[in-house]
C-alpha cells in the first residue's frame, strides 16, 4: 500500500465514489475553486465540473436539507461542513428528516446521504471552531456516526458510507488531514462495512477504547504503557452508530480494565455510553472502575494553553490507564 | 396548458372538507387522540396545485396541514384516516400520525412536522431531478409563518441561483397559529419576497381553485422549461382551528364570518350550479360519494388492527 495523508486518502474516495457513480455529488461551501476549507476537494471540481462539485452559498441548513431532499429523490449526496461546529445549524435537517424518514415513511424511501465535517481541536481555532460534536449525533437513532482515525480506514469507510443507503455523518478529525500512512490504491472488493470497531493493537493489560484522533493518542499511550511493562490493547471504535459492542466486550473480559477516551466533553459523552454498555454485558468481567479521559465540561479555548489543557493528552490516558492496572 | 376538471376538483374539495370536518368531530368524541390540523377553508389551493402536478412523476412536499395536500394528490383516505388512528394500515403504519405519511407513487412526499421542514426536502428533488435531467418538478406548500424561518430564505435563495425546477406554494391562511401575518413581517405579503431571490412572485386568490390551478400550471410549465422557481402566494384563510383545542381568541367571529361568505366550496358550487354545469341531482350524489368515502375510511381505520408492538425497532436503517 502506498503512503498516503489523511487528506489523499478522502480526496482519493471522493474521486472513486464520483468516478463510479453517475449519481453521487459533492455540496458544500468553498469545495470547488478552494478545494474545501482542508484542501481534502482539491482538484475534483476540473475532473467533475461544477455541477457535480457544487459550491454552495453559506446555508447550512439549506443545504443539508436540500441534500436529504435529493437523496430521497435518488441521488447520493456528499455534503461537506467547513467546520463540525456549523452543524449544528443542520442539526434540525439531519435529526428531524434525514433520520426519521425511513422509520416513519418505510420503504421504498431511503436517504443515502453522507455529510462529511472536519471536527475537534488542536489547532488553535478556538471555541466554535474545535469542538467534538459526534456524541450528539450517535444518540440520534437513524444515523449512522463514523469516525475514521488512519488515511486507510478514511478512503474505506469513506467508500462504504456513500453506498450505504442510510445518513451517514462523517466525522474528521483536522489533525487526520496531515497524518500519513498507508492506504489502498484501489478499494477493496470485499468492503468494509460500517459498525466493526478494529484491533488496532494487542494487549492484556487494560483495554483503551477510542475514536477518531483519540484512537492515535491512545496507540501512543500504548507505547509509553509498553516500556513501563503495561500491554494495553487499543480498539478503534471506528463507527460511533452503529456500535460493535461485541469487539469492546471482548476485549475486556480478556484484560478486565477499561479506559475510554473521547475527545468531547465529558457529561453524556460517548465514553459514558460505551462505559454503561460493558457494565451492562461485561460486568464481571471487571477486575476495576472503569476510567474516562475526555475534555472537561468546558468550551474549547483559542490560547494554546488552555486548548492543551482541555484536550485529552498521551500524558492523560498513560496515568489513568496506569493508575487502573496499579489499582 | 390543460384544463381544469372542474367537477373533479369539486369531489376532491368536497372530501377534504367531509374528511376534516370528520377529523374534528372524532377528535372532539376522544376516538382518535394526539393532534391534527385541519385544512378547512384552505381546499381550493390543495386541489387547484395538486390538479396540476404531472401525476407520478411530479412531487410535493406538504405541511403540517397535510390531509387535504394528501387527498387532493389521489391518496388513499382510507390509509390517511387509519394513520390518524394509530393503526397498521395507516400510510406510515402508524409511526408519524396525522403530521408524517407519504405515498410516493402519487408523488406526495408527505407533511412535514417541522414548520418550513418540506422547504429545503422539495428544493433539493428539484436539484436531483434538474442534475439527472428528469424534466420532474418539485412542488412546495408551506404557510405564511414558514416564510419566516430561515432554510425559506436558504432554499428559495439557491433554488433560484441554480435555477431549480421548483415551485413554492405559500397557502397564507393569515395566521401561523396565533400570530397575524401583519405582526410576523413588515412586507405586504410573502410574495413580496420572491424579488429578493430574483424570481417570479405572484398572489392568486387562494378561495378559487380555478385561479391556483392557473398559477400553478404556469409555474409548473416555466420549471419543466428550464426557467427557473416561482413562488405562489394563495390567500386564504383557515375557518378551523389551528389544532384541535384552539379557542381562536386572536381573531374576532366577524372575521370568520366574512371569510365564511368566501368559503372556496360553496363559492366553487355556486358558480358551477349558475352556469349549469352542475345539476342538483349532480350536485347531490357529488355530495353522497365524498361523505360515504370519508364514512368508509372511518370504518376501515377503526376495523383496522393496531400496529404490533414487536415490530418497534424495525425499520431505523433501510
Amino acid at each position: 500500500m502506498r503512503i498516503l495523508s489523511g487528506c489523499e486518502a478522502l480526496r482519493e474516495g471522493l474521486r472513486d465514489a464520483l468516478r463510479r457513480d453517475k449519481t453521487v455529488f459533492l455540496l458544500g461551501e468553498d469545495i470547488g475553486a478552494y478545494g474545501g476549507a482542508f484542501g481534502v476537494t482539491r482538484g475534483l471540481l476540473a475532473e467533475f465540473g461544477p455541477d457535480r462539485v457544487r459550491d454552495t452559498p453559506i446555508s447550512e441548513a439549506g443545504f443539508t436539507g436540500m441534500a436529504i431532499g435529493a437523496a430521497l429523490a435518488g441521488s447520493r449526496p456528499v455534503v461537506e461542513i467547513m467546520f463540525m461546529d456549523f452543524i449544528l445549524l443542520a442539526f434540525d435537517q439531519l435529526a428531524n428528516m434525514a433520520a426519521k424518514a425511513r422509520y416513519v415513511f418505510g420503504a421504498p424511501w431511503t436517504c443515502p446521504l453522507v455529510i462529511r465535517t472536519p471536527a475537534g481541536g488542536g489547532r488553535g481555532y478556538g471555541p466554535t471552531h474545535s469542538q467534538s460534536l459526534e456524541a450528539l449525533f450517535a444518540r440520534v437513532p437513524g444515523l449512522k456516526v463514523v469516525a475514521p482515525s488512519t488515511p486507510a480506514d478514511a478512503k474505506t469507510l469513506l467508500d462504504a458510507a456513500i453506498r450505504d443507503p442510510n445518513p451517514v455523518l462523517f466525522v474528521e478529525h483536522k489533525l487526520l488531514y496531515s497524518l500519513r500512512g498507508p492506504a489502498p490504491a484501489r478499494t477493496p472488493s470485499r468492503r468494509e462495512p460500517l459498525g466493526k470497531a478494529r484491533v488496532v493493537r494487542r494487549g492484556r493489560d487494560v483495554t483503551l477504547v477510542a475514536w477518531s484522533w483519540m484512537t492515535e493518542l491512545a496507540r501512543r499511550a500504548a507505547r509509553e504503557l509498553a516500556a513501563t511493562g503495561i500491554e494495553a490493547e487499543v480498539i478503534d471504535v471506528r463507527t460511533l452508530a452503529p456500535l460493535d459492542e461485541e469487539t469492546i466486550q471482548a476485549s475486556v473480559r480478556k484484560t478486565g480494565r477499561l479506559t475510554i477516551v473521547e475527545e468531547g466533553c465529558r457529561t453524556g459523552g460517548f465514553a459514558a455510553e460505551i462505559g454503561f454498555r460493558v457494565f451492562e454485558h461485561a460486568f464481571d468481567s471487571l477486575d476495576g472502575p472503569l476510567r474516562r479521559v475526555t475534555c472537561p465540561d468546558v468550551p474549547i479555548s483559542a490560547a494554546p494553553a488552555l486548548e492543551h489543557a482541555a484536550l485529552p493528552s498521551v500524558r492523560a490516558i498513560v496515568q489513568a490507564a496506569a493508575a487502573l492496572v496499579r489499582e | 396548458m390543460s384544463e381544469l376538471d372542474e367537477l373533479a376538483a369539486y369531489r376532491l374539495m368536497l372530501t377534504i372538507r367531509y374528511f376534516e370536518e370528520k377529523v374534528e368531530a372524532l377528535f372532539a368524541q376522544g376516538l382518535v387522540h394526539g393532534t391534527a390540523h385541519a385544512a378547512i377553508g384552505q381546499e381550493a389551493v390543495a386541489v387547484g396545485a395538486c390538479l396540476a402536478m404531472r401525476p407520478g412523476r411530479d412531487c410535493v412536499t406538504s405541511t403540517h396541514r397535510g390531509h387535504g395536500h394528501a387527498l387532493a394528490c389521489g391518496a388513499d383516505a382510507n390509509r390517511i384516516m387509519a394513520e390518524l388512528f394509530g393503526k397498521a394500515a395507516g400510510y406510515s403504519g402508524g409511526r408519524g400520525g396525522s403530521q408524517l405519511m407519504t405515498d410516493p407513487a402519487l408523488g406526495y412526499w408527505g407533511s412535514n412536522g417541522i414548520t418550513g421542514g418540506g422547504i429545503p426536502v422539495a428544493t433539493g428533488a428539484a436539484l436531483s431531478f434538474k442534475m439527472r435531467r428528469q424534466r420532474r418538478v418539485a412542488l412546495c406548500f408551506f404557510g405564511d409563518g414558514a416564510s419566516n424561518q430561515g432554510v425559506f430564505h436558504e432554499s428559495l435563495n439557491m433554488a433560484a441561483l441554480w435555477k431549480l425546477p421548483a415551485v413554492y406554494i405559500c397557502e397564507n391562511n393569515r395566521y401561523a397559529m396565533s400570530m397575524p401575518v401583519e405582526k410576523a413581517m413588515t412586507v405586504s405579503g410573502v410574495a413580496a419576497r420572491a424579488a429578493a431571490y430574483g424570481m417570479p412572485g405572484e398572489t392568486a386568490d387562494g378561495n378559487d381553485a380555478a385561479a391556483v390551478y392557473r398559477a400553478v400550471s404556469a409555474a409548473i410549465a416555466r420549471a419543466r422549461r428550464g426557467d427557473g422557481p416561482a413562488l405562489i402566494e394563495c390567500m386564504t384563510y383557515r375557518l378551523s382551528g389551528h389544532s384541535r383545542g384552539d379557542p381562536r381568541v386572536y381573531r374576532t367571529r366577524e372575521e370568520e364570518a366574512e371569510w365564511r361568505r368566501r368559503d372556496p366550496i360553496r363559492r366553487w358550487r355556486a358558480r358551477l350550479r349558475r352556469e349549469n354545469r352542475l345539476s342538483a341531482d349532480e350536485d347531490r350524489r357529488l355530495r353522497g360519494e365524498a361523505r360515504a368515502c370519508v364514512r368508509a375510511a372511518v370504518a376501515f381505520a377503526r376495523r383496522s388492527p393496531e400496529p404490533d408492538p414487536a415490530t418497534l425497532e424495525e425499520g431505523v436503517f433501510a
